[in-house]
């Protein structure tokens, strides 16, 4: 077996490979929050009661589900210059062509989740927050959202999941994220072995860490008079050793 | 009737921290009224003509068959749905509606909102909000509609639920709280907006039997002090001894509207009769 340790450890540690994570997750949490934002629009849009604006919406999520993540960061890469002399200019890097066409994606699933977490919520709420006299902003604001947030929270976190990852198939767009930091640094080497382990360690870390976070935020939408909310983890763990 | 009442134990300005709505008696004639109320829903014609008012203080049962109208007159009367045709009227003044151009419009959802703050609903389900306390539920229209402080909103919303007998609820949430400790939850959120009328929808028929007569009482007690109301029930009991006049629905149309003895004893409608019959 041909493993080298000093390698590995070496291409854990290098400067390339964090810069790599640090774009990797920027590009993460922009289109992740573009996509959000963009999906619950068009979820509420399949919910209007004009049917050309529920049209526009069901057509969004249906081309941009079916088209693969793949060609549409090439689209927006490649083909968007050409079709649109604006995007030819210097700021249209490849970061920016990334979180376009991974936020447009994400959209798409996120919408439809969007849509289940709006159906699941009872209509009596919506009748009674306006019975009390809340205006429609009011009534989404303070009783759908917070009811919105906590069943979304899980599939969002595996879409948040699923978004880390595939910001890898930027590198085919040159943004130099974690995978295209190491195919250079294997290029060069040739230890495939301890550079992609390396990688993939990073690929670990950054889920393991989004869990915990994911975690932290799920407890603070658990409705119980009795739960433990508001305290961190540690003093979670402090009281289970406790009880023990 | 159109006697002054005084304060009580659920409408208390000392609690709501400004002169109870509900028992300020003023003029004659109705205070909430349904004028020739119509309303379909694509060829179903669900209200066919819905005409009745309420005096001041006084409280209105509605009596009828599953599908007969009963829950959209109430949504009607209380804005939550247009009519098609017909008026609400609360203290003689045409509500939902706005003049435009010698026109009458309805109302922005905006405006509507405040309009509706007037008038207290209570829902069969109960229809609290999951993910805030018993206090924070009936605080929320204080914060949100009313523009009250949280602590001013908090106090109210403490003293009501004490009211209702929930005081050591109070922290608690919905998913933890019994039915019929829910729907005084959602009665002492209905009641802080010191509503003119309060519109109760079958409030007991999702409660466990043994839970029916604590939400009556509340219900009669809140009668006895001078709420205006109109109670969609099924509770013939509640109906003969609290009602002032007795309704009775049938396919979209009021078929009988008396007091509860001549309602109960001698009504009028073949209809009423047999509906009578089926449910005592
Ligand atoms: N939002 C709606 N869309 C379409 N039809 C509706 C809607 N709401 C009510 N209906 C119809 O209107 C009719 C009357 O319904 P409503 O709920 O007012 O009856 P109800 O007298 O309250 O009955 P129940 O005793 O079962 O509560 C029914 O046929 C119902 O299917
Ligand atoms: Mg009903």
């Amino acid at each position: 077996m041909d493993f080298r340790p000093a390698v590995f450890f070496e291409a854990l540690t290098s400067p390339a490979f964090i810069t790599g994570v640090e774009l990797t997750i920027s590009l993460t949490v922009v289109s992740m929050v573009a996509g959000l934002g963009l999906g619950l629009l068009l979820a509420l849009m399949r919910g209007s009661p004009v049917a050309a604006v529920r049209t526009v919406a069901w057509g969004y999520i249906w081309i941009f589900r079916a088209i693969p993540t793949l060609v549409q960061l090439l689209f927006v890469w490649d083909a968007l210059p050409q079709l649109i002399p604006a995007f030819r200019g210097e700021w249209f890097s490849p970061f920016f062509a990334g979180a376009i066409a991974l936020s447009i994606n994400e959209a798409a699933y996120a919408a439809e989740i969007f849509r289940g977490g709006l159906l699941s919520i009872d209509d009596g709420q919506r009748l009674a927050a306006r019975a009390l006299g809340m205006s429609p902003v009011k009534v989404f604001s303070k009783v759908i959202a917070p009811q919105l947030i906590r069943v979304t929270i899980p599939p969002l976190s595996n879409d948040f999941i699923t978004m880390l990852k595939i910001t890898s198939l930027a590198s085919v767009i040159s943004l130099q994220e974690l995978l295209a930091r190491t195919q250079t640094l294997v290029a060069s080497t040739f230890r495939f072995v301890e550079y992609y382990s390396a990688a993939a360690i990073y690929y670990l870390v950054l889920v393991s860490i989004f869990m915990v976070i994911q975690a932290q935020i799920e407890r603070r939408f658990v409705w119980s008079s009795q739960a433990p909310t508001g305290r961190g983890t540690l003093s979670r763990v402090r009281q289970l050793a406790v009880l023990r | 009737m159109s006697e002054p009442r005084p304060l009580g134990h659920l409408l208390d300005e000392s609690v709501l921290g400004e002169p109870v709505a509900a028992s300020h008696a003023t003029s004659e004639g109705y205070l909430l009224e349904a004028i020739d109320l119509h309303r379909r829903y694509g060829h179903n014609e669900v209200l066919r003509g819905v005409s009745f008012g309420v005096h001041r203080g006084d409280v209105k049962a509605v009596l009828g068959p599953s599908g007969s109208g009963k829950s959209t007159m109430l949504r009607c009367l209380a804005l939550l749905e247009p009519v098609d045709r017909g008026e609400v009227r609360l203290e003689g003044k045409r509500i939902g509606v706005r003049e435009s151009g010698g026109r009458l419009v309805p109302l922005s959802e905006a405006t509507l909102a405040r309009e509706r703050s007037n008038i207290g609903m209570v829902f069969q389900r109960f229809n609290l909000f999951p993910h805030l306390t018993a206090v924070g539920n009936v605080m929320i229209g204080l914060t949100e509609v009313r523009g009250k402080s949280p602590t001013e909103a908090r106090d109210i919303a403490k003293n009501m639920l004490d009211r209702v007998g929930l005081a050591e609820r109070a922290k608690y949430f919905p998913g933890e709280l019994s039915g019929g400790q829910q729907q005084r939850v959602a009665i002492a959120r209905a009641l802080v907006m010191n509503p003119k009328a309060m519109l109760f929808d079958e409030p007991t028929s999702a409660l466990d039997p043994e839970l029916v007569g604590g939400i009556l009482s509340i219900m009669e007690e809140l009668a006895n002090e001078g709420m205006t109301m109109v109670v969609v029930t099924h509770e013939v009991g509640f109906a003969r001894r609290v009602a002032d006049r007795v309704i009775m629905m049938d396919g979209g149309l009021i078929i009988e509207d008396a007091p509860p003895t001549e309602f109960f004893e001698s009504p009028q409608q073949e209809r009423t009769r047999k509906f009578l019959e089926a449910v005592q």
